[in-house]
């Protein structure tokens, strides 16, 4: 960890709301694409079965 | 010849309007998937600890400057996803591509986490650099406008039942909207007030950051850049999926009635 003095609250801040922030929209990104995979498994089951 | 002409213009853009097809975009997006995905772990994880780590205090900044490397690439992609918007939202205007009006609205969510970031981390090292975290700067202002346009635009989407009428009144919205993304890149330039400073990227030696500085930030604003392209190919193949399941269940309805 570099010293950073007196701004290191600013910087940790800074980088830890960044990367909580991009992490939350990768796993959204991630969830949503699963779930829709599931949905459209089952919805292309029920064709074909009919 | 003329003819002639304007047909090799077309084929050459033939490339292009095949990501307009969902089934080919869904195909050519798959292969793609792994190779964006290696370009944007690569050039975060090179970028962020190289400015993190191994960047120098700035004389006048001290290490507060290590807030570059995340502010400066949200505050352009939030900037720049809003005009990606605007194409799309163009093309679906002119020539009715659903995958395009679909691409539009799959970017929104990663332009609003983008200008939430640049507002963050814009307010953070405001306050000890100017000893506020908020002023009604003209592109701290304009940024506030830009958030709220990704809010309504999400919003407006939602809304609307029909995904086509909703395509079109939030390709609407885009364009309106654009006039906030250009304002929040030249507010500085229009207005010669305010606390915020110029561009850090400049092709002006004179106002340009250090060499120091800037290698490490072309190669996270590059980081980003893949990262939103990322999303943008998963979210998007999220939306061609639900509109698929939302045909099919269509279909079963009509043909249970």
């Amino acid at each position: 960890m570099p010293d950073l003095g007196k701004y290191a609250g600013a910087v940790v801040t800074s980088w830890a709301a960044t990367l909580v922030l991009v992490a939350a929209l990768i796993a959204i990104t991630w969830w949503q694409s699963a779930r829709a995979r599931r949905k459209l498994d089952a919805a292309e089951a029920r064709r074909k079965e009919r | 010849m003329t003819t002639t002409r304007t047909k090799q213009a077309n084929d050459r853009w033939n490339w292009l309007w095949e990501w307009a097809n969902p089934v080919k975009f869904m195909s050519l997006s798959a292969r793609a998937l792994p190779w964006v995905t290696a370009i944007t772990v690569v050039t975060l994880v090179v970028g962020l600890v190289w400015g993190f780590f191994f960047t120098p205090e700035a004389a006048k900044f001290g290490s507060s400057v290590k807030i570059i490397y995340v502010h400066v690439p949200s505050a352009m992609m939030a900037i720049n996803i809003w005009v990606m918007m605007l194409v799309a939202s163009l093309i679906w205007l002119v020539r009715r591509h659903h995958v395009s009006a679909l691409a539009a609205k799959a970017a929104a969510l990663v332009g609003v986490v983008m200008t939430v970031i640049a507002l963050i981390t814009g307010a953070i090292w405001g306050e000890p650099m100017w000893g506020t975290y908020w002023a009604w700067d003209p592109r701290l202002t304009s940024f506030l406008v830009l958030f709220l346009f990704y809010l309504g635009y999400m919003a407006l989407w939602a809304a609307i039942e029909d995904p086509d009428t909703a395509a079109d009144l939030t390709s609407v919205l885009a364009i309106v909207g654009s006039v906030f993304a250009l304002l929040s890149r030249y507010a500085v330039n229009f207005w010669n007030q305010g606390l915020h400073q110029g561009a850090s990227l400049s092709l002006d030696a004179e106002e340009n950051v250090s060499d120091v500085y800037w290698q490490p930030l072309v190669i996270c604003l590059v980081g980003f850049v893949a990262l939103f392209v990322l999303l943008l190919l998963v979210r998007t193949r999220t939306e061609v999926r639900k509109r698929r399941v939302h045909a099919l269940e269509m279909r079963e309805r009509m043909s249970d009635a």
